[in-house]
């Protein structure tokens, strides 16, 4: 996030924000679960013009043996971003300071709900690879991976689910875009476990009042219920109708 | 070359010995194949292909570069594969692994020998050209990755759009027509476990194979090859071989649309 310039995009235009929506609509999100055929889950996600892909590992023998646990499984996860992903100039491959960080932050949320004590000495390892990013990327590799997951069967307390808010013009609005990320005037986002509401990821930029963060909590709670409801029907569907070759297609 | 079970190995072998192969295709069947023609919008081409259950991603995407010194009048071409560790158990994180390094090498081999590209079209004004980025994602292993990727390289730069130029500098989301492709390069990998030889391994026959090769043909020449793995081939096994790809080699062209 930049924050805005004096070259900023005017977000918001008669009420309405640049792509249109309204300050509670999230992008079109369709989330499609095993993919791929070698990982253990897999889930891809297509949220607005962000493309990215989900595979989980584990629970399997923890590798190298001296970072396991006698007592739990340990989570491993890595963020990546493809080379080609970004609309501008071609990337570097490999991890870079945000892509670590991102990491972390994930890594984390997922270990507090992940029941890792049913298997010690494991690893269980999560892999989200961005092939096309158009802002609000970590929060959707969140809600993929955490479909990769259930769709692995490892025994969660929650499905996480993950959305940014923003402030815009002077308001507050739910899931911002890459503009909106880029030149607004803060951005936020929070994943949830949504059976008990709790915030499991959180991080936050720019400038808000106590009141905005609140409208901005609201929203992106009000959001997480339409999420879940996406995540949970893309889990159903992958025993509603059964496939034996697992295969990824982006229309 | 990767461990595997013992009984499987034998049993794979067995079979192969026997001409015949676990899934019941011909020795020089391919495994279905599925080309998908850009699935992503931000790069300039992209496509992602399926040979049987591997699945390989490919994205190329122009920028500004430097030329090199030696040839300060053409464009630069780069090849790059990512064996990422969601694609398979047998991935791990970090820096590119030898096995990712050759296979972009043979990848870019036959792309650069076929001049499939033309580089000195890419030619801004001194000290400037266009870089062209290829970059290899492999999504799901299961075997033949060469094959794979060098089909999503291919049918990633024919879905590319030329970028617009203005004042030395690419206008992003503006194109000014496709990317000029020469020579379609397509490569056929084999196996080769005893004395019997077939096309297109699987990850199980990979593993239990004694040598590989790779060709890479055009409509009318062979332009790269690579052979990986402890065995040996002979010249007549290599001259069948070559017959073989430059058949098998346009059938793999005819999928990929221009």
């Amino acid at each position: 996030m930049g924050g805005p310039t004096e070259n900023s995009p005017q977000l918001i235009v008669g009420g309405k924000r640049i792509d249109g929506r309204g300050m509670d609509d999230l992008r079109p999100i369709k989330i499609v679960a095993r993919v791929l055929n070698d990982a253990d889950g897999s889930a891809y996600i297509e949220w607005g013009k962000n493309k990215i892909l989900a595979g989980v590992y584990g629970p399997s023998e923890c590798i190298p043996r001296h970072d396991q646990s006698l007592y739990r499984a340990i989570v491993k996860c890595r963020y990546n971003m493809a080379p080609f992903s970004g609309a501008e100039e071609h990337g570097r491959s490999g991890p870079n300071r945000r892509s670590k960080e991102l990491s972390k932050v994930m890594r984390e949320a997922f270990e507090n709900v992940i029941i890792s004590e049913n298997y010690p000495k494991t690893q269980i390892e999560i892999y989200v690879e961005i092939l096309q990013s158009d802002g609000g990327t970590r929060c959707a590799a969140l809600t993929a991976a955490a479909v990769a997951l259930a769709d692995a069967g490892i025994p969660m307390k929650d499905m996480l689910c993950a959305v940014a808010v923003c402030k815009i013009g002077g308001k507050m609005a739910v899931d911002p875009g890459k503009e909106e990320d880029n030149f607004g005037e803060s951005d936020m986002p929070i994943a949830f476990s949504p059976r008990n509401g709790e915030i499991q990821l959180f991080q936050m930029d720019g400038l808000l009042t106590q009141d905005e963060l609140q409208q901005g909590f609201a929203l992106a709670k009000a959001a997480s219920a339409k999420i879940r409801a996406i995540q949970v029907e893309a889990i159903r569907k992958v025993y509603e109708e059964p496939k034996n070759e697992r295969f990824l297609l982006i229309k | 070359m990767e461990t595997m079970n013992e009984i499987k190995r034998d049993t794979l072998l067995a079979l192969l010995n026997a001409g015949k192969r676990a899934d019941n295709r011909g020795m020089f069947d391919y495994r279905e194949i599925s080309i998908q023609s850009a699935p992503l919008q931000n790069p300039d081409g992209s496509s992602l292909v399926s040979i049987g259950k591997s699945q390989v991603m490919a994205g190329v995407k122009f920028d500004i570069a430097t030329p090199f010194a030696d040839r300060p009048q053409e464009g630069v071409l780069s090849t790059s594969a990512d064996l990422l560790p969601l694609a398979s158990h047998l991935f791990e994180t970090g820096p590119p692994s030898d096995e990712s390094i050759e296979l972009a090498r043979v990848v870019d081999r036959g792309i650069r020998s076929a001049n499939t590209i033309d580089l000195k079209s890419f030619f801004l004004t001194e000290g400037k050209v266009l870089a062209l980025y290829i970059d290899i994602f492999v999504l799901d292993h299961d075997g033949n990755l060469i094959d794979a990727s060098s089909l999503a390289a291919m049918s990633a730069l024919l879905s590319c759009r030329m970028p617009k130029i203005e004042d030395g500098k690419i206008i992003r989301g503006e194109f000014s027509g496709k990317l000029p492709v020469g020579e379609k390069v397509v490569t056929c990998t084999f196996g080769k476990s005893g004395s019997k030889m077939f096309l297109d391994p699987s990850l199980d026959e990979e593993k239990g194979m004694d040598c590989r090769l790779t060709l890479a043909t055009t409509s009318k020449h062979i332009c790269a090859g690579q052979k990986g793995g402890w065995g040996s081939l002979s010249e007549k096994d290599l001259m069948e071989l070559s017959d073989i790809s430059m058949r098998k080699g346009s059938e793999l062209r005819a999928l990929l649309s221009d």
